[in-house]
């Protein structure tokens, strides 16, 4: 049933890349039609509905891929990590086009190539969902970034909408450069772009302490500390996530992130296993300091959007945690973190895009001031995501098991991260802080008088604020089936036929079933 | 997959592909009707139903009088306005008939597995995987044996009647589709109890149950006394659950399974009478002690009678608060190896039914009567379960659910005429005094008979239902107080032997005041010349088809109950010891263990008992009978307050008082001064909440600070970090 292929065949890699190169083909063709003809509300619709339609064909070609082929060693990973990455990613487009539709509309955009941006940015994300090449990793995140960055400046009539791109133009390019610097270094230490081969030559030629790896990993770890938005190199996000049209910050808080997240559990667990010692400190500072600030400052917001921005980076930390767990479990548990968060995001934004008036700023929570009492179900539906994003049990659906199963991972991982599951514990009370307070806000404060109703939101923002928030309740009451195919789905590490002559330190276990990062920190010598 | 999972599951067990593959049907049913009725109500809250020709009337009482003069709603001492609810007619429609169709399916579910002959392992239905945490692997699977399906014959079966009696019942109150709501979702939460495979599903359904429970008694919310009533009996029944969990965490703990069929298996392994599982059923016991309401936790039930009537026939007397009684019958392994908690179960059912049944000599309130009643004979349900005598409890449990819903319901129709007739007159005399009816046999002839039957079968009277099972309690902890293994454990180093005759006595002694207080109850409602007033007299009438006839069913299944498990001396009724074969396969082992091989009670002394039963019923009755004179009394209004002894009993020993003093006012002090001002306004808000709000705050300054909005700034703090990070992986 299922065809191995060996995806340092030219032919064979094209295969292994179909559903991308579906994605970026019809991208094109799309982006060829959207600039045909002149610009209209219309136009941009039928655009999007294609965008749709087309992000919904790459998903079926991805569950086609994902029971039919397997791959050898080489620069693309055919794994189920890349194939669950692709369809949390994929899901996120559509939300992001559907949203965008309404709001494009709301806001008097009529750039129909805004869905097709979309949809290139997605294709990056899907280079980088199987990227096993650190090549093929800058190419993704440019791909992805560079679409964003157009994404981001879309609403031309916004100051602080273009603004935003500007500075996140800027600041992904000055930190860009640390990430190729770093890839550049490990080429240097090692000898090969390879995430493998990095790990095994690391393991073979005891390269841990090497002073040019480990500067390497410093700064890709900065590279990818952007992308994410970890304190200290989350600057840029507050603003462009306020100023960005609400679709487009949705998809850059939740999908932009799923697939940096994604290349950087995968670059660590295959290429950095053995560096262990050397990373594991600046990653754990990071994540601690990017939960508490993100939640601290979120406390201070009142601006829903720059809430939920503060609230992203807070996500980046807890997601921190997984990675440091260095283990398969840690990957798994990412992977379910990263769905559930999708879903809240898109559903959190769904609910910003149904309160924004016309030529409003920003939405205040005092907007949400007695939503209750005048849109019952929009108030139930922001409830049940603020509650998913604070991680409370069966109201918040998912959101709990999602973080129940980082901190798992992080337990139950080869070095135990009980600090970082403490502080994991201790921010989300801080959290509860601002989502409950919208919460509160919504149910028990009368609505004043005088104060209108919000009008009826479109009908595809309500479709998506409908799905998110009956999947998130549905998969809080059953997250097994949705969690055990996350646990299916962990790179699948091979073992490199070039280095099965060499002697080798690397462990005596089987090699599908031994956590190697442990097996590789035992055998390391204390520094 | 939903399939795959349940054949793999109950593998080729002879009831897989009969009716009983439909068991999931049975819970959901309800709690389609659940929703359905929610959405009534909810909807109904913002749109105009289809048909509602009041709201544009006013609320003046007696505008509508004409239309409506049969069925309006009655309660307590409420005269809300009669204006129907937009979707009565519906709710009416779907309430009772969700309930119906899972009473016939679990009728054909009975005769499938009637069919199937010996049945010796349960059938499990697995749904999904719902928790596995670690160790912990629990699923969402439903157990079908024959104790379960008794219990939901009893749920559904009475649970339908009533739910037709309250189509009559309740029709006019404005909360109409709410009720049938909640109602449904008792039924759903309560199948769910009976039917769990394992202890959490089992417990879910417990608390939901009780939070049904605690939603129908504060049904009428606006009026404080209900409120409260509703929160008294949810916050006591805490103290109960957390008995449940820790019970739950012990065996989890020790057993490492929480699956019934795992916990039976495994509960070999336990030390006979050894400390663990006595605890673990002691906890258990304390569970069961608040769910069914014994001492010392029964205070919540009389208050719980602030609920609607058929509310309180359904769950208050017939299904959940023998929720108790099903725990331990079906956890009777766990029990049958713990002789020291049996012994305290005992005494605490014979204690709680003799010292009930004396405080329902005095009560006025004809629905307290009934309420203390019930808690007498939970009490001896218990004495039943608790004895080892697993058949018998049930079959009290089966017996009491008939003819104690028969009384509610009953007392509920009495309600309802006496409220209509206060209602005509707008007089605010109380409905449900005593004192204030007197001679209703001659305007509710039906309710009268009726009610007759109900009272000579809970006093004990032969060939009623109740004198079969209170019959075989009795006669069961006589026979174990001479020879079982309870006989031959010692609590406070006296015999189980002492224990058990000594529950014996009590239990006799209750059933006289049982016969005596309800006679009472009887000849004060029903005989003597009538009290309710002159002018509400003629509007006194039985109350409509839609609630006798749930009566009337009720009544037959009162009088011919009890020939579910015919005694051996009774041979000439049918076949002897019905119930007791079909529960075999469940509880069989463990009765066995209890009475150690003891041969049967010799013929004269089992007919002694009986007789001396029966004595004490008749004696009872003709005590009342002769000493109480309905003439004398006056109605509430007039009436002196009692003296002595007898106020006490009225006031209930004031055990309400005594815990308030001893238990309330010292935890709401503590919880005020220490609590509250201390350690929650001081050290958490002062000290916790304001100091780390403090640090946000200072945290938050410093990243607006630098959140300037200035691109350098950024790009500055960007290499700070970079600077950190790097310094973090180089220097050591």
């Amino acid at each position: 049933m299922i065809t191995t292929l060996d995806v340092t065949v030219p032919a064979q890699l094209t295969l292994a890349l179909v559903p991308d190169l579906v994605l970026m083909g019809g991208a094109m063709i799309l982006l060829v039609w959207s600039a045909l003809r002149p610009e209209s509300d219309a136009h941009q619709r039928s655009v999007g509905v294609a965008s749709i339609i087309l992000a919904g064909i790459t998903m079926v070609l991805v569950l086609a891929w994902a029971n039919r082929y397997d791959a050898g060693p080489g620069p693309i990973a055919v794994d189920n990590f890349r194939w669950l990455v692709d369809i949390i990613v994929l899901l996120g487009t559509v939300f992001a086009i559907a949203l965008s539709m309404d709001d494009n509309m709301r806001n008097g955009i009529r750039a129909a190539e805004s869905h097709v941006l979309i949809l290139l940015a997605s294709s990056g994300m899907m280079l980088l969902a199987g990227a096993r090449d650190l090549i093929i990793v800058f190419l993704g995140i440019e791909l992805m970034s560079v679409a964003v960055y157009a994404l981001a400046g879309l609403n031309r009539r916004s100051e602080r909408s273009a603004e935003g791109a500007l500075k996140y133009f800027l600041l992904g390019a000055f930190s860009t450069a640390f990430l190729l610097y770093g890839i550049a270094l490990v080429y240097g230490a090692t000898g090969t772009t390879n995430l493998q081969l990095i790990g095994g030559r690391v393991a073979m030629f005891a390269l841990a302490g090497s002073p040019l790896l480990v500067a390497g990993v410093a700064l890709m770890l900065i590279g990818f500390g952007f992308k994410v938005a970890l304190v200290p190199f989350h600057m840029w996000a507050p603003d462009v996530y306020d100023g960005a049209p609400s679709a487009v910050t949705a998809y850059m808080a939740a999908s932009v992130k799923a697939a940096a997240f994604a290349a950087f559990i995968r670059v660590w667990l295959e290429a950095f296993p053995y560096s262990y010692s050397a990373w594991h400190g600046a990653l754990a500072g990071l994540a601690i300091i990017t939960m508490i600030v993100g939640n601290a400052i979120g406390l201070q917001q009142r601006n829903i959007k720059r809430l939920l921005a503060y609230s992203s980076i807070a996500h980046a930390g807890y997601l921190m945690v997984a990675i440091a767990a260095a283990s398969f479990q840690g990957s798994s548990a990412m992977l379910f973190y990263l769905l559930v968060y999708t879903l809240a995001t898109f559903g959190a934004f769904a609910v910003v895009v149904a309160l924004t008036r016309d030529g409003q700023e920003a939405v205040m929570i005092e907007d949400l001031t007695g939503l209750w009492s005048v849109r019952p179900w929009l108030a139930f539906a922001m409830a049940v995501l603020m509650l998913a994003l604070l991680g409370f049990p069966i109201f918040g659906g998912a959101g709990f098991f999602a973080k129940w199963y980082v901190l798992e991972a992080a337990l139950q991982a080869p070095v135990p991260q009980t600090t970082l599951a403490i502080v994991l514990v201790l921010t989300t009370v801080v959290s509860a802080g601002y989502y409950l307070y919208v919460v509160m806000v919504m149910f028990m404060r009368a609505r004043p008088d005088g104060m209108p109703a919000p009008e009826r939101a479109g009908g595809l923002t309500r479709m998506v604020l409908a799905i998110t928030v009956v999947l998130i309740l549905v998969l809080g009451v059953v997250p097994n089936g949705v969690a055990n195919l996350a646990r299916a789905g962990r790179p699948r590490i091979d073992v490199d036929p070039t280095l099965t002559t060499l002697p080798r330190r690397i462990s005596t276990a089987p090699p599908d079933t031994a956590p190697r990062v442990a097996d590789a920190r035992a055998a390391e010598p204390n520094r | 997959m939903l399939p795959l999972l349940q054949a793999a599951a109950a593998g080729t067990h002879p009831l897989q592909g009969t009716a009983a593959s439909w068991l999931w049907a049975v819970p959901l049913l309800p709690f389609l009707g659940f929703l359905i009725n929610g959405a009534f109500s909810i909807v109904s809250a913002y749109h105009a139903g289809p048909a509602d020709p009041t709201l544009a009337h006013g609320d003046g009482h007696g505008d509508r009088h004409g239309t409506h003069d049969e069925e309006h709603g009655a309660h307590g001492d409420d005269h809300h306005q009669v204006k129907r609810h937009p979707f009565a007619m519906l709710t009416s429609i779907v309430g009772p008939g969700v309930l119906l169709l899972s009473f016939i399916l679990t009728a054909a579910i009975f005769f499938a597995m009637h069919g199937a002959g010996e049945i010796a392992t349960p059938f499990i239905q697995r749904y999904f995987s719902w928790m596995p945490v670690g160790d912990l692997k629990l699923d969402a699977a439903f157990q079908l044996d024959q104790l379960s399906m008794m219990m939901m014959l009893v749920i559904t079966g009475v649970g339908t009647l009533i739910h037709f009696f309250s189509v009559g019942y309740m029709q006019d109150d404005p909360g109409y589709p709410r009720y049938f709501a909640y109602l449904n979702l008792f039924v759903f939460f309560m199948l769910l109890l009976v039917l769990g495979a394992n202890f959490p599903v089992m417990f879910i359904g417990w608390e939901g149950v009780g939070t049904c429970s605690y939603l129908l008694i504060g049904f009428w919310f606006s009026d404080k006394a209900n409120a409260d009533a509703g929160k008294k009996a949810f916050i006591v029944n805490r103290i109960g659950d957390f008995g449940f969990l820790i019970a739950m965490f012990l065996l989890f703990a020790n057993l490492g399974t929480l699956d019934f069929d795992a916990v039976r298996a495994a509960s070999t392994s336990l030390q006979f009478g050894g400390a663990l599982v006595t605890a673990i059923c002691l906890f258990l016991f304390l569970g069961c002690a608040g769910k069914s309401a014994q001492i010392p936790l029964y205070v919540w039930l009389p208050d719980a009678m602030a609920g609607p009537t058929p509310v309180s026939a359904l769950i208050h007397a017939a299904t959940m608060v023998t929720a108790g009684v099903y725990l331990i019958a079906r956890t009777g392994f766990l029990f049958s190896i713990a002789p020291v908690a049996q012994i305290v179960v005992v005494m605490i059912g014979a204690l709680t039914a003799i010292f009930a049944a004396s405080i329902g000599l005095k009560q006025w309130d004809i629905k307290k009567v009934l309420a203390y009643s019930t808690v007498s004979q939970l009490g001896y349900m218990f004495v039943g379960v608790g004895s080892g005598a697993y058949v018998a409890g049930v079959f009290h449990l089966v017996t009491h659910a008939f003819f104690k819903a028969l009384l509610f319901l009953g007392s509920g129709s009495v309600i309802f005429a006496m409220h209509e007739a206060y209602h005509h007159t707008g007089s605010h005399e109380d409905a449900q005094d005593m004192r204030n009816m007197g001679g209703l046999r001659a305007y509710m002839p039906w309710t009268w008979a009726l009610m007759w039957i109900a009272t000579l079968a809970i006093s004990g009277v032969p060939p009623f239902a109740g004198f079969f099972s209170k019959d075989e309690i009795l006669g069961g902890v006589f026979a174990r107080a001479q020879h079982s293994t309870i006989a031959d454990a010692h609590l406070f180093g006296i015999s189980g032997s002492a224990w058990l005759y000594f529950a014996y006595l009590l239990g006799i002694v209750a059933a006289f005041m049982t016969a005596t207080y309800m006679t009472r109850m009887m000849i004060y409602t029903f005989h003597g010349p009538n009290r309710t007033g002159d002018k509400e007299r003629e509007h006194l009438h039985d109350a409509p088809w839609i609630m006798t006839g749930p009566l009337l069913v009720l009544g037959i299944l009162t009088l011919a109950g009890g020939w579910i498990n015919i005694p051996e001396f009774a041979r000439f009724l049918g076949p002897v010891g019905a119930l007791e074969r079909w529960l075999d396969p469940v509880v069989g082992a463990s009765t066995q263990r209890v009475i150690a091989g003891a041969a049967e009670t010799s013929p004269g002394l089992e007919y002694g008992l009986v007789g001396l039963a029966v004595l004490i019923a008749i004696g009872g009755i003709a005590y009342a009978a002769t000493r109480l004179d309905p003439k004398s009394l006056v109605p509430k209004r007039e009436a002196v307050p009692e003296e002595g002894f007898e106020k006490v009993l009225l006031d209930k020993y004031y055990v309400d008082e005594i815990y308030d003093a001893a238990v309330v006012t010292p935890v709401v002090g503590t919880s005020r001064g220490l609590l509250w001002r201390g350690v929650d306004a001081g050290l958490i808000d002062g000290l916790a909440v304001n100091g780390s709000a403090l640090f946000a705050r200072f945290v938050g300054w410093i990243g607006s600070q630098l959140q300037s909005g200035q691109l350098g700034t950024y790009a500055w703090v960007l290499v700070i970090g970079v600077l950190c990070v790097l310094g973090a992986v180089t220097i050591r």
